[in-house]
């Protein structure tokens, strides 16, 4: 099989990974003029492209290989699935990141894998793509492995020495879910694969205190992703595990992948289009938690334990909470105005900044760009028309208009929705 | 009014505002023009410069002015001079915390279009190796950027792509790097590659490869694409164009996907019975209607399982044979009947027992007059295993022997090898009872010679009474 036909196999495979970032590490190479080798990582990752599917290409993002013995029933490459099939040496996968490299398309690799033979082997294939990229090519772009749950704490330590970040997907937010769905994996392996990575990182982190030159062990930490939609867990199960990983094991980031039924063709599994507007409300609620101060149980409600697909999460808590606004924006904590919807961090910044200087008035928020039919009801400005909340009145304000619920025109719906503001 | 040009360059426009500043000019006496705008243009003179110390600025401002003046606006350096003028001549240090003031906001609003422009220069620059000469590789790219950003991008590319000889070229500048130091020159108009020969860099056809297949046409949204990706940037990247074919084909390829989901078999999960309704007989009925893969129309009939309700042994075996799919009845062939014999010699009462099969169609190759058994898929294993569990809930038993590795995989997952777990019980939460895998009996049949034959009927007649003694 040519290059160009295994790419496209193993791209397509490795779509619905959601995660494509590339930033948290830097890797120095060396002054100007006097490089090491290829590539640099400056903490910030770039994204080099966008497809028509509004994501970004930020890393070459391949799978070694689509082969894989288990059968998790939402996955496309399970081992069932009449999908074609294809497998990268690894000289290929070094090949195609240092080219695409140099012509400035990627900011680095993420090389995730089906199982193949066992865990153990497949970690060991992945390691061996880094360590190659790292000390045979001289690398110093981005490098994201995936840690298979299962794998040997020895070949972590090697693919982690290697790597710049790593992750071992939950795949599913529940036990429960996991046993259903994927039951060759369970939560208890992929936790003791997450924790494996996390000490290893603490110890890393210790010794590179006492000595400058210790080794960095994936410097910008791990991550994980898990399906959002194949399973019956609710917004409120899948924002505790995220909680749950985000302080026990110290992630940096969890993904949530929309299931993508398409490929699915499982007669247990829900045949409707990928829930994207639910998936978009789980990243809003998941960036409220960790920038805005906002509690993950917050959220949602014991007995409404989904997100509001009407209202991102932060106007619907804030209907929820008539009592705690109006917040007067020439006096409240930063906090309190983190939580007024319609302003986001940088909004905030500002006002906190403006506000050494004289009182904020509400031209001043309109000059900042703030939308102000969203904020105004929930705010105190000098001057400022107020209007009068009740929750009903709020909520009725709120309401989205016929037009947006009819539903062709949700895709656009999808498109027009802001991050937590 | 003092007419002054300034040739996009910020330390030009310093030493005319420092010049400006001395004699005290304000800002509405000045009018700032690109030097390569035209016009005549009057130097402010050194000859009449004033005697008023210069100002002071903020370090921060300094940093931020110099990216605002690569901003294409001939306005920008209007704003940068009444800013100057407002914080180091009114002396408003704070001036720049107000977002909302007249002369802050365009500032604001230049840097960030030109750090937006600097940033997708990083992004969007695409080589194409253009010789591999006696001094290596070279590198050119053609980027059409907004604004005059080449300079505050030029260190991260050499930094970035320290090890490679490389030029940038854009419209107003060019960047070079030979691998020590970075020098800039002239822009040009046109891409300079479309005129050599054989500009095609090979990788670029591999990486519109990964592109087309990085994207999932079943979630289209163009409006994220071309926020973050404006049509102006699109003519000096691969990529692009093959997006308006993506896009076209987009429906096709989402109908292509879901017409192969249709394809694929919808499960028996649809043809069971509700709950409730669901004892042996009324499930044993429904299943004579299932259509819940493409083996409804092999076999000629449906084979369900038999035995009493009560029966504290279940067997499941693969998939009928010839003789169970004309019968209508499980294990009546000839692996029936040496599985009878088996469980004679194990003391087991067959009519005790629930004996039923993983798929309950006969999958098979017609060859001649004779229909040649041909081993189910594990879709077809999954289609068919809502009727087992439907049998299992009724018959609730309290060992389940799995006769093949086609039923151990089918109860205990594909990671069940019975060549090394045969004869092990198996406790399993999923079935509420211990599963046992053994050999299939057909196996048995199959082996070449009378020694082996009997040495493996043994012990599948151990096998078999380790699963009645747990029962």
């Amino acid at each position: 099989m040519d290059l160009a036909r295994k790419l496209a196999i193993l791209a397509d495979a490795a779509k619905y990974d959601a995660s494509c970032a590339s930033s948290g590490a830097k890797r120095s190479n060396g002054r100007l003029g006097k490089a090491r080798g290829l590539g640099d990582t400056d903490g910030v990752g770039i994204c080099h492209s966008y497809t028509p599917d509004g994501r970004c290409v930020s890393l070459l993002k391949l799978l070694l290989t689509n082969w894989c013995v288990y059968d998790c029933r939402f996955c496309v490459n399970r081992v069932t699935s009449d999908t074609p099939r294809a497998r990268f040496t690894v000289d290929e996968v070094v090949f195609l990141t240092v080219e695409f490299y140099k012509r400035n398309y990627i900011e680095g690799l993420f090389l995730s894998s089906g199982i193949i033979q066992s865990p153990d082997y497949t970690m060991e294939q992945l390691a061996e793509v880094a360590r190659r990229l790292r000390q045979d090519e001289r690398f110093f772009g981005y490098v994201h492995l995936k840690a298979v749950p299962g794998a040997s704490g020895e070949l972590l330590e090697k693919a982690g020495r290697y790597a710049d970040r790593m992750s071992a997907n939950v795949e599913l937010p529940t036990d429960a879910d996991l046993k259903k769905l994927a039951p060759e994996k369970s939560m208890k392996t992929v936790d003791l694969t997450m924790s494996a990575l996390r000490d290893r990182l603490i110890e890393s982190k210790a010794e590179r205190k006492k000595t400058r030159s210790a080794p960095r062990f994936m410097p910008a930490g791990q991550s994980t992703q898990m399906v959002v939609g194949a399973s019956p867990a609710n917004d409120r199960d899948i924002l505790t595990t995220a909680t749950r990983l985000y302080t026990g094991q110290n992630l940096k980031r969890v993904y949530y992948s929309a299931y993508s039924p398409f490929l699915g063709a499982d007669g247990d599994l829900p045949a409707m289009t990928p829930p994207l507007i639910r998936e978009h409300r789980l990243y809003q609620a998941d960036w409220l938690v960790r920038f805005y101060g906002f509690d993950a149980s917050e959220l949602t409600m014991p007995d409404a334990p989904d997100l509001s697909l009407e209202h991102d999460p932060k106007l619907s808590w804030a209907l929820r909470h008539p009592a705690f606004f109006p917040v007067d924006v020439n006096t409240a904590p930063r906090a309190d105005l983190l939580r007024v919807p319609g302003f986001g961090t940088r909004t905030v910044g500002r006002i906190m900044k403006l506000r050494t200087r004289r009182r904020v008035r509400e031209a001043d928020l309109r000059a900042m760009r703030t939308p102000m039919n969203r904020a105004g009801p929930f705010i105190r400005v000098p001057g400022g028309e107020v209007i009068k909340k009740t929750p009903e009145l709020l909520i009725e304000r709120f309401k989205p208009s016929d037009r947006q619920m009819r539903l062709f025109t949700r895709r656009l719906a999808v498109d027009q929705l802001e991050r937590p503001a | 009014m003092i007419v002054v040009g300034v040739s996009h360059d910020f330390d030009q426009w310093c030493d005319h505002a420092r010049r400006l500043l001395r004699r005290r000019v304000p800002p509405d006496a000045v009018a700032w023009r690109d030097a390569d705008a035209g016009g005549s243009l009057f130097d402010p003179g050194v000859e009449d410069s004033g005697t008023a110390p210069a100002v002071r600025l903020p370090a921060t401002f300094l940093e931020r002015a110099r990216t605002v003046a690569c901003h294409r606006d001939e306005s920008r350096w209007a704003v940068l001079y009444r800013l100057v003028w407002r914080i180091g001549v009114e002396g408003d240090r704070g001036l720049l915390l107000d977002a909302a003031d007249p002369d802050v906001r365009p500032f604001e609003v230049m840097h960030k279009q030109v750090r937006f422009d600097a940033h997708k220069a990083k992004a969007f620059v695409r080589f194409r190796k253009v010789d591999d000469d006696a001094d290596g590789e070279r590198y050119l790219a053609w980027h059409r950027p907004e604004h005059r950003v080449l300079p505050l991008v030029g260190p991260f590319f050499a930094r970035r792509f320290g090890v490679m000889r490389w030029t940038i070229f854009t419209p107003h500048q060019s960047a070079d790097w030979d691998g020590r130091s970075l020098t800039y020159g002239p822009g040009v108009d046109r891409d300079p590659m479309s005129e050599r020969d054989g500009p095609n860099d090979n990788m670029e056809e591999l990486w519109k490869t990964y592109y087309r297949n990085i994207f999932n046409p079943a979630r289209i949204k163009t409006g994220a694409m071309l926020k973050e990706m404006p049509r102006r940037y699109w003519s000096t990247m691969p990529e692009t164009g093959i997006i308006d074919e993506l896009l076209r084909e987009a429906p096709e390829r989402v109908k292509t996907m879901m017409a192969r989901q249709q394809d694929e078999n919808p499960g028996a999960e649809a043809f069971l019975p509700p709950k409730g309704h669901r004892s042996l007989p009324q499930l044993r009925s429904a299943a004579r209607q299932c259509e819940g893969c493409e083996l409804c129309d092999v076999g000629t009939q449906t084979v369900f399982g038999e035995g009493p309700k009560d029966a504290r042994l279940m067997f499941v075996g693969e998939q009928p044979g010839d003789e169970e799919d004309l019968a209508g009845r499980p294990f009546v062939g000839p692996a029936g009947r040496l599985f009878d014999e088996a469980l004679a010699a194990a003391g087991i009462d067959r009519a005790a027992v629930y004996v039923t099969n993983a798929v309950k169609h006969f999958r098979h190759e017609p060859r001649g007059k004779r229909r040649i058994h041909m081993k189910p898929t594990v879709s077809q294993v999954r289609a068919c295993l809502p009727w087992l569990r439907s049998e299992i809930e009724q018959v609730r038993p309290a060992i389940i022997v799995a006769l093949g590795a086609t039923a151990g995989q089918a109860l205990l997952g594909r990671t069940y090898r019975v060549t090394q777990q045969r004869g092990e019980l198996i406790d399993s939460e999923q079935w509420g009872a211990a599963v046992l895998g053994t050999i299939h009996p057909s196996a048995i049949l199959r082996m070449p010679d009378q020694s082996t034959r009997d040495q493996a009927f043994e012990q599948f007649v151990h096998d078999l009474r380790t699963a009645a003694a747990a029962a």
